[in-house]
């Protein structure tokens, strides 16, 4: 039982990065009717804001302190970032412990911004073009991202900490009445389920609560006639676009402690990640989200000794094998809407 | 040519042309001179072309000509590439058997993969075939290693049985005897030109399998295949069922993906599963739409065109940037090196990308359309030319239609 509880636990974190990056995915093509393969770059590009803010609040200036000399008995030249300087030692250095936290702040603009400009820019001439092309044309925006990426910041993966207060482990089974010591979980990944379980209540909120958001479902649900309505439906599926790209950005911000951003981490998560909204159901932004969990819990249990005893091999290939099983046997996914990319 | 017409079989003649004068075409610059970084005649670039010129070539006829967009191609290049190693590994480094084994093997594949992606189409078959093929790409380096040799990659060990190498044949790969590593390289004034034998075998399959390209485009099957590309739907209310002849593309696609495997084992004894990685997948769809998807010379250009800026551009390094732009004025000249320093060398790809993206937006139909469009300008420019001039009926010749 505890076994089965902690594998879950440690599907969690894949499958809110999965859950994310397809919500981001199913909110655009469900809007714009884009096949996105660049989507997994946006998660990349919101992984290095926190690599970037990282450095910029790491940004140090020289000073000569004479009361203490180096090992050569020069006076010692101190380092100290203008964070400290401005805020003093104590919030400075809390300011920069926190920085993979506070890159949410800059990722949100940054990833708005990104998403409109892609839009405007390039995605709003493919709208009446082949899903070939939309594929083809983001795909071709995908590398220029991650070359562009790699250009500024280097092929290695860039470390970015959690908080300190954030780091480590605790017993997470005792607080559900397990025995100690049985279930250790890491702080970090708990966080990053639970920010992503704001992130998709916050998404699904604004899309049924707010007056926007109900216009934007009833562009979902027929483009066409909400146009008639007198409703500039493009604009507002532009911004929702944004709001894709950020949530891909937010995704990728808080996955920088649980995996080292590297220039490629976007591809790797894309294909997977596509995986996932096919199985939940193209235009189902519900089915992405489930899919996404399921997807992720279903790897970790994969990867159990007793299951790869059984079948050898199977924790490799068990999302592609789920992926097939689905789309053969519900041609819709888990939850698709008819008449959605059915061709 | 059987089964050619006469505009078809000048063509094809061109085509072999070009391929077997490859060593001259690809070596415009004498040896030793600042150009001669430009050169692509040498063997290994040259055999890359010919094969992934096939590898693309056959992706064509699956998305060329029925439109389905496969994701997975990599998977039969890696096959063919594993069936040709293990025929080293048991018989001998006589080619032939694995070749053949690479093209029956990757068939027998395509056969089961296709059966089952080509039940759905548009996008979700792109991800079944996508999924197939990382399974294969996840297997090879996991629970397969005792066929596939893991990370290390098949290669042949002293130790194999070898049964049909005799005392006197050769150590690496040959065609009965023939070595793919020999070469003959001619000497005239500055320039050096390399005659490979691998190439030339690798060349003569790639013009054999374009004549067979060639007449599977002009035959009643490909018309079929074009059928379906322009509306499936309307075929079956017909009354045909489309899916023999998706499940026939898909397969002869995945030969010839298995050859291209295949061959690219016969040059080097070696086999990787990182052939199979959906990075892989993506190159052959790259090259066949940079060169023009549904046209017959488009994807064997495109395979071309990638493969000549994978080697020639990302060798250009800062030194050569400042050796171009020597005669320029110190600032200016690191200026223009900095301005074009992240577009070569390692980040080619960033190059690659953009024009990719370029040849999407304003190209739809590759570098055939360019070439075309291009050739187009030139027609007009035919039409002013005096009546009954000879430009002029060629132009008619080429663009018949109502006269003015």
């Amino acid at each position: 039982m505890d076994a089965i509880f902690l594998q879950i636990l440690n599907g969690l974190d894949k499958g809110s990065a999965y859950a994310l990056i397809a919500l981001g995915l199913t909110l655009i093509f469900g809007t714009l009717g884009v096949v996105n393969f660049a989507h997994g770059a946006l998660f990349m590009i919101g992984a290095f804001c926190a690599v970037t803010l990282q450095r910029f609040l790491n940004l140090s200036y020289s000073a000569v302190d004479e009361t203490k000399t180096d090992f050569l008995g020069n006076p010692m030249v101190v380092k100290t970032p203008y964070v400290e300087g401005w805020f003093g030692p104590e919030l400075g250095q809390a300011i920069i412990a926190w920085s993979v936290p506070l890159a949410i702040l800059l990722a949100i603009p940054v990833m708005l911004f990104v998403g409109f400009a892609m839009e405007r820019g390039l995605i709003k001439h493919f709208y009446k073009r082949p899903h070939a092309d939309q594929i083809l044309v983001t795909f071709g925006l995908a590398i220029v991202l991650q070359e562009i990426i790699k250009y500024y910041f280097g092929a290695n993966p860039i470390q970015t900490p959690a908080p300190p207060a954030l780091v480590g482990s605790f017993d997470f089974g005792v607080l559900l009445g397990f025995d100690p010591n049985v279930i250790i979980y890491p702080i970090w990944r708990l966080v990053y389920f639970i920010f992503a379980l704001v992130i998709i209540c916050a998404v699904f909120a604004f899309l049924q609560f707010t007056t926007f958001g109900m216009v934007v479902r009833a562009g979902m649900a027929d483009r066409e006639t909400v146009g008639l309505l007198g409703i500039n439906i493009d604009k507002r599926f532009t911004i929702m676009f944004g709001v894709a790209a950020s949530v891909a950005g937010l995704a990728g911000v808080m996955y920088g402690p649980i995996l080292a951003p590297n220039y490629h981490m976007g591809m790797d998560f894309l294909v997977l990640s596509f995986v996932v909204v096919v199985v939940g159901g193209m235009g189902s932004l519900p089915g992405a989200v489930a899919a996404g969990f399921i997807l992720g819990i279903l790897q970790s249990f994969a990867s159990m000794n007793e299951v790869k005893a059984l079948m050898p091999g199977i924790d490799q290939i068990v999302i592609y094998l789920i992926a097939i099983i689905i789309l053969l046997t519900r041609p819709r996914g888990l939850m698709g809407r008819k008449g959605v990319m059915e061709d | 040519m059987p089964g050619l017409d006469r505009k078809d079989t000048r063509f094809f003649i061109l085509i072999v042309a070009a391929t077997l004068l490859m060593p001259f075409i690809l070596q415009p610059f004498p040896e030793g001179s600042g150009m001669a970084q430009f050169n692509a005649g040498y063997p290994d670039l040259m055999q890359r072309f010919v094969i992934f010129g096939i590898f693309a070539m056959g992706f064509n006829i699956l998305f060329g000509l029925t439109g389905y967009l496969s994701f997975g191609h990599a998977a039969f290049l890696g096959v063919g590439s594993y069936a040709t190693v293990w025929m080293y590994k048991l018989l001998g480094f006589n080619v032939v058997p694995g070749l053949i084994l690479a093209v029956i093997c990757s068939a027998i594949f395509a056969v089961v993969i296709g059966y089952v992606s080509l039940r759905r189409s548009g996008i979700y078959f792109s991800i079944l075939t996508l999924a197939f093929a990382e399974m294969s790409y996840r297997l090879a380096y996991s629970v397969l290693t005792p066929i596939t040799n893991g990370e290390t990659g098949l290669q042949v060990y002293s130790n194999d049985p070898q049964v049909l190498m005799g005392p006197g044949s050769p150590e690496s790969t040959h065609f009965f005897g023939l070595e793919m590593a020999s070469s003959y390289v001619m000497q005239i004034g500055g320039w050096a030109f390399t005659f490979n034998f691998g190439f030339y075998f690798a060349a003569a399959i790639f013009i054999a399998m374009f004549y067979l390209t060639m007449r599977i485009f002009r035959s009643p099957f490909g018309m079929m295949l074009r059928a379906v590309k322009s509306n499936q739907q309307r075929m079956n209310y017909t009354g045909l069922n489309s899916r023999p002849y998706t499940l026939a593309a898909f397969v002869i696609s995945g030969s010839y993906a298995g050859l291209a495997g295949g061959l690219l084992a016969a040059m080097d004894p070696l086999a990787g599963a990182e052939r199979m990685f959906w990075t892989e997948s993506g190159a052959v769809v790259l090259m066949t739409i940079l060169g023009g998807a549904g046209t017959l010379l488009g994807p064997v250009l495109g395979a071309g065109f990638i493969k000549y800026f994978e080697n020639i551009f990302s060798k250009i390094n800062d030194n050569v940037l400042h050796g171009w732009f020597a005669w320029m004025p110190d600032g200016l000249e690191d200026f223009m090196v900095a301005i074009i320093h992240p577009f070569v060398g390692k980040g080619w790809h960033l190059t690659l990308g953009l024009l990719f993206m370029a040849v999407v937006i304003f190209l739809p139909g590759g570098l055939v359309e360019g070439g075309q469009r291009v050739a187009r300008i030139f027609r007009r420019r035919d039409k002013k030319a005096p009546e009954g001039s000879p430009e002029e009926q060629a132009a008619e010749q080429r663009n018949p239609g109502p006269a003015e």
